[in-house]
């Protein structure tokens, strides 16, 4: 399934709630470009919801680093919440745990931006 | 259980779409030959990896260029190749993306994975120069039982 995001807010968190799979091509293009979007509206405070991620190849972990590094550069957080075992092994691997904030649920995510 | 083909050979366009068509061929073909979900899913990812390698470095997209996706059985193992018409590379040369200085890199995690999710990843040059990936995975134990091996 192509990814799919749709955004809403809560306080001044953009939750960006992603379903389907982020790989080269429209996945991690659509990711992209939601990440600029949000940067350019201003959001400096980004979770992305990956609950219905289940499918992330390199160019998908690739993508993410570049949100991170993008928000970060704009001064913002980029924190990711409910992983799928597919996408926690692959950050796992990675070792982008040690990158990537990574939250147990919505709520503590919330509570986690400054 | 004998596995359900001794070799394919697909000849795949340098395009997109060639990416998801070579990881569908080979979990199916890996499917039949026994390895359980998981298993499956890392082969048809260090494929896709493999070919998403082909497709960007090795033909440097170009499409007048082909990709040479082959799957075969070697006694206990199956075995994938994935050749392309670029000038070809040292996995020594490639940079190690768990290094500290590497982990913000956007890209540089395909051989990486292709590593991780397969027993054995060799790189030889290919007949036409360019690189010749080579990846093995054992076949499941009750596929090698009474093989007389």
């Amino acid at each position: 399934m192509p990814l799919q995001g749709t955004c809403r807010e809560i306080d001044d968190v953009a939750i960006i709630d992603f379903s389907g799979k982020i790989t080269l091509g429209e996945g991690s293009a659509m990711l992209r470009k939601t990440i600029r979007e949000l940067i350019a509206q201003g959001h400096r405070k980004i979770l992305l919801n990956l609950a219905d991620v289940d499918y992330i190849d390199s160019s998908g972990i690739g993508e993410l680093v570049g949100a991170y590094t993008s928000v970060r550069g704009a001064s913002g957080e980029l924190k990711l919440v409910y992983l799928t075992k597919r996408v926690r092994d692959i950050i796992q691997i990675t070792r982008l745990f040690t990158v990537f904030d990574v939250q147990p649920d919505e709520a503590a995510a919330l509570r986690s931006f400054r | 259980m004998a596995p359900p083909i001794q070799r394919l050979e697909v000849t795949l366009d340098t395009e997109l779409e060639s990416v998801d068509l070579a990881e569908g061929i080979v979990m199916r073909v890996a499917e039949a030959a026994g390895f359980d979900e998981d298993e499956v899913h890392k082969l048809g990812m260090a494929v896709r990896e493999g070919v998403v390698n082909a497709y960007n470095y090795g033909n440097a997209q170009d499409r007048q260029k082909k990709i040479l996706l082959t799957v075969e059985f070697e006694q206990d193992q199956m075995v994938v190749h994935i050749v392309d018409e670029g000038s070809g590379f040292e996995l020594e040369d490639v940079a190690d993306p768990l290094a500290e200085e590497n982990l913000l890199r956007t890209s540089g995690r395909g051989i990486f994975l292709m590593k991780a999710f397969t027993d054995e990843l060799a790189v030889r040059r290919g007949r036409t120069g360019g690189a010749d990936l080579r990846m093995c995975k054992r076949l499941p134990t009750r596929n090698v039982d009474g093989c007389g091996r």
